[in-house]
Order: structure tokens, then C-alpha cells, then sequence
């Protein structure tokens, strides 16, 4: 496939390569260091990093000016942006900012709910939704307009996505879904950490039947679990989130001080069988506060090296 | 119809614990069947002051009355003959009615004495529920007649979010998500495949962001 953006994330994929990203969560303060050091921990074993927009709705370090930091150590962002906080004049303020600063990646979302943040009595914005936020930035990028009409002087060059939660309800318009964000223009999907193997392969299925796999990098997302504890806080109470009864069973299967090697194991053998599933064109790994492993996590994955002399 | 709910006696009491004279005013319509500020809410709430003035040493005057409508000007037209005769008015109607009467009498203090909460609908007995948030450009026609925009908590116009489980909303286990509902109901009128059109970007100059509303209309006008 042909490259529409300087993304070296679109050119690793365009090319044919597995592609691998991460994401790091900023901190609750204004230390710069809290997200260089994780950067460094994992910028070897990535092709892009991706920054949260205030995740769960709480308050935190701005994505923005994250990805700055990441692009000042010589490695790719990729700007998460949610609709939840910014109206329309904002949402396109912050894409040109970025784009002065080349940052050649987008994460379009809608955001949690700020009922499950440190603000619950804050308003929420939801001027446009994740679909219309890919919209926007396709309009802005391919005929360098904003919203209003009026023309972008040095429009921004940005590789679009969004996420995919396969396992959200209801199953039955998981595609359709994807297909509306296809429509919308969007170029790469990272998903929803996937932990029902079956039904993510049938989501997949699903897509290749209508040919979407071909319209769109599928990125599948992992994560993995530090503890059975943690297995069972996703299965319970995270919403959208598919953790299957034998996994939660493995987990507490092993003995505590070897439950965060087995997390990592079913990282990996996950890694494995999707990398043979056709549609998926790369990982996507969430290790929360975790970074540390995912070197391990790539290499045992069969994913390093990553792919060299590819640059914007 | 709008749905409000009574305020707590003792934020009412703050208001008017100074006054000797105090008109209670119901409202007919809406609030009336929500059951919060009707003939019978003036009633209880009535006795509820007076008691508590009784008990406090203090003599006060308490009147009720309960018009056809607080948000017309020929039903407050009723009371103007003796709006003087009180220090101050606790108006049961909705926020509307309360600032049309402070707009009326424009020299007598008026209270509001429940909390206006929303337009919706009785669900069953002593259960309302929103439906509509007055966005100036219904798009009920192209949701299968479910509002996404009142009923779906980041009021998305292509859902469902991630968050939406069993039906539910992300954000509480007792709301349906209004996606699923549209979803359902699309299904239900064989228009399933209209869920792939791109709702477009809204324009919300219409609702509450373009500033207080107004319609006029010449054909209706005196
Ligand atoms: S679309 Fe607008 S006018 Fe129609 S029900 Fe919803 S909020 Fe009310
Ligand atoms: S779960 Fe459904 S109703 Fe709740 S925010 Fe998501 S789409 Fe809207």
C-alpha cells in the first residue's frame, strides 16, 4: 500500500511489517521525566508510542505536550485525543498544534465518561463524537479545511485511527461499526485488549468477509495481567472488557509470586496465534504502568528487531 | 411534560423563614402530574411551614393558591389584585413558571420551591425518566425515534460507545444505552443497514450553545 502521511508507523505497515506500538500514560504532575523514562524503558521495541488523553477521566499531564516530549527524544507519538473535553474550535486548535510539531499520528476517541474520574461533578463537551473526530481530521489533512470551510495554511500530516472494542455489546454491529469508522476515513484501528481469542478471530472473521481488512491496519490490542487480582478487577468491573472464566483460572492456578510471569506468558502465546490471523497487521501493547516488560514482551513475541532505516 | 422534584423543607425554610406573609403557588400542568408541585404539594408543604413556624414561636401567614399555569401571563394575571398582600411568593411550578411570575411581580421576592430537572416521560408510577433536551432540530426521524442526545450520556450521534454493556450504560447498570435501543428498534423496522450512515457533525446553534432561545411566529401573532 501506498503512504499518505511522513508517519513512520503508516510506512512500517505500508511496507508489509508487523507493526509494534505501545502507550504510556502521563503522570499526575509536571514531571517530564515520568514519561522520558518510560519512553526510554520501550523505545527500541516500538515503531510508535501512543499518549493518553486523561484516561479514565482523570486529570493528567497533557497528551500534547507528552507527545512534544517523546518527539524531542527522537521518538514517534501518537496524540490521543478525546472528544469528551474540547469542543470543535479546540479539538482542531490542538491538531495544528501538534502538527507543528510533527507529530504524524492520531488516536480519535470519544472518551470515558468523567463520572469515573477525579472530576464527576465536571461537564462533559461531546461536541462531535470519535466518527466525526475522524472526519474532522481527514478534512483537515486531504483538502486543508478546518470545520467552518475556511482554508489551513500548512495542514497537518497525520496518520488517522481509532479504536475497536470487539466485545463491547452488541456483538452483532461490531463490524458495521468498524466499517462506519472505515467510511469515516480512518486508517489504522488498535484494539480493545483482547483476551477472548474466539471471538476477537470471529470479529476479524467478520471484517475480512466484507474485505475491511483490506481498508484498514488492525492493530490487536494486549495487555498483560500483573495478577490474578487484576484478571479478576478487568473481568468485573471494567466495561466492555471479555476475560474468559479459564483465563481468570490460569491466572489464580499459580502459585502469587509466580502469577505476574504467567500474565506475561499469555501475553505472549496471544501474540503468537493472532500474528497468524489474517487481518491483523500488528500489536498494540498496553503494559499498565508496566513498561518495563514490554521488551520481553516483544522480543518472546517473535516482533524484534523492529524494522530499521524507516524514518520519517 | 417537565419533571421537577420538591426541594428539601429545610432549603425552603431558609428562603422564607423572615417573612410574615407567604403565598404558596401551585401550578396545574406539569408539575401537577409529577407529583411535585400540584394542588396537593401546595397543601402538605403549607402545613409543613406552618408547623414549623408554630413550633419556632413565629407568626406567620401562610395563603395557597394553584393556577391553571404559571408560564401564562392571562393564569398570573389571577393573583395581581393581591400580590401585594404578601412579602413573598414560593412558586411550586417549574423554573419557568417561577421567573415568569418574578417577571410579573417584579417587587415581590419569589422562591422556587422545587428543583426543575427535565423533560421526560412517567415510566410507571412515581418513575420519570428524560426523553428530550430541546435541541431546536429533532433527529428522532433518523434514530428510530430514540434520542441519543438526551438519552445516551455523551450524547453520541454514532454510537455505542465501547462502554455499552448488556444493554446498559457504561456509565450506570440501571440506564439502557440508547444505542442499543436504537439498535433494537432499527432491527425491529427492518431499517438495520441505516445504522452505517454517518450521522453528520451537529449543528448546536439551535440548542442551549447558540445562546437563550426564541420563537416567533408572525402568523400567530396579535
Ligand atoms: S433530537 Fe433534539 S428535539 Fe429531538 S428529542 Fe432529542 S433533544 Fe429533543
Ligand atoms: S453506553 Fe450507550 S448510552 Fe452510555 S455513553 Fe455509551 S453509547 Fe451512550
Amino acid at each position: 500500500m501506498s503512504t499518505r502521511t511522513p508517519s513512520k508507523l503508516e510506512k512500517i505497515l505500508a511496507a508489509g511489517h508487523l507493526a509494534v506500538t505501545s502507550e504510556c500514560g502521563p503522570p499526575r504532575g509536571s514531571d517530564p521525566e515520568a514519561i522520558t523514562r518510560k519512553a526510554e524503558m520501550i523505545k527500541d521495541y516500538v515503531d510508535a508510542i501512543n499518549i493518553t488523553d486523561n484516561q479514565t477521566s482523570v486529570t493528567r499531564l497533557c497528551s500534547l505536550a507528552s507527545c512534544i516530549h517523546l518527539k524531542k527524544m527522537g521518538v514517534e507519538p501518537t496524540l490521543q485525543m478525546v472528544t469528551r473535553d474540547r469542543n470543535r474550535i479546540a479539538l482542531q486548535s490542538d491538531i495544528l498544534g501538534a502538527a507543528s510539531f510533527d507529530i504524524y499520528n492520531i488516536l480519535c476517541l470519544s472518551g470515558d465518561h468523567q463520572i469515573f474520574g477525579d472530576s464527576p461533578q465536571g461537564q462533559n463537551v461531546f461536541d462531535i463524537d470519535s466518527i466525526q473526530l475522524i472526519q474532522t481530521v481527514r478534512l483537515m489533512r486531504d483538502e486543508g479545511k478546518f470545520l467552518g470551510g475556511d482554508e489551513i495554511k500548512r495542514p497537518p500530516q497525520m496518520f488517522v485511527g481509532a479504536a475497536a472494542n470487539p466485545f463491547a455489546d452488541p456483538f452483532e454491529i461490531r463490524v458495521p461499526r468498524l466499517a462506519k469508522k472505515i467510511a469515516a476515513g480512518v486508517e489504522f484501528i488498535q484494539t480493545q485488549c483482547i483476551y477472548n481469542l474466539e471471538k476477537f478471530e470471529l470479529w476479524v472473521k467478520q471484517a475480512r468477509d466484507r474485505g475491511l481488512h483490506e481498508k484498514v491496519y488492525i492493530l490487536a490490542g494486549v495487555t498483560p495481567f500483573k495478577s490474578a487480582g487484576m484478571a479478576k478487577y478487568m473481568k468485573n468491573r471494567v466495561p466492555g472488557m471479555d476475560v474468559p472464566d479459564e483465563v481468570v483460572k490460569r491466572m489464580s492456578g499459580v502459585p502469587k509470586e509466580k502469577q505476574a510471569q504467567e500474565g506475561i506468558d499469555i501475553c505472549v502465546e496471544t501474540i503468537q496465534r493472532l500474528k497468524e490471523v489474517e487481518g491483523v497487521k500488528g500489536f498494540h501493547i498496553m503494559a499498565i504502568e508496566w513498561e518495563e516488560k514490554v521488551p520481553e514482551i516483544v522480543e518472546r513475541g517473535g516482533l524484534y528487531p523492529r524494522p530499521k532505516g524507516i524514518d520519517n | 411534560m417537565i419533571v421537577a422534584e420538591k426541594k428539601p423543607i429545610e432549603e425552603i425554610i431558609d428562603y422564607v423563614k423572615d417573612f410574615q406573609k407567604l403565598l404558596i403557588a401551585g401550578c396545574n400542568e406539569c408539575v401537577t402530574v409529577c407529583e411535585a408541585g400540584g394542588k396537593k404539594e401546595v397543601g402538605i408543604l403549607a402545613s409543613a411551614l406552618r408547623m414549623y413556624f408554630m413550633n419556632e414561636g413565629k407568626k406567620v401567614e401562610i395563603d395557597e393558591v394553584t393556577l391553571e399555569r404559571q408560564c401564562d401571563h392571562e393564569y398570573l394575571e389571577e393573583i395581581r389584585d393581591r400580590i401585594d398582600q404578601y412579602d413573598a411568593v414560593l412558586s411550586l411550578a417549574c423554573g419557568v413558571g417561577v421567573q415568569f411570575m418574578a417577571e410579573k411581580y417584579f417587587s415581590t421576592p419569589v422562591f422556587p420551591g422545587v428543583n426543575t430537572c427535565f423533560m421526560g416521560a412517567a415510566e410507571e408510577r412515581g418513575v420519570w425518566s428524560e426523553r428530550c433536551q430541546g435541541c431546536g432540530q429533532c433527529i428522532l426521524g433518523k434514530t428510530a425515534g430514540i434520542c441519543p442526545i438526551s438519552r445516551c450520556a455523551k450524547r453520541l450521534l454514532n454510537g455505542p460507545c465501547g462502554g455499552s454493556t448488556k444493554g446498559k450504560c457504561e456509565i450506570n447498570k440501571d440506564l439502557d444505552c440508547a444505542w442499543q435501543l436504537i439498535i433494537d428498534r432499527l432491527k425491529e423496522l427492518d431499517r438495520f443497514d441505516e445504522y452505517e450512515q454517518i450521522m453528520p457533525i451537529k449543528d448546536w446553534s439551535t440548542e442551549r450553545a447558540g445562546g437563550p432561545r426564541k420563537v416567533v411566529r408572525e402568523d400567530v401573532r396579535l
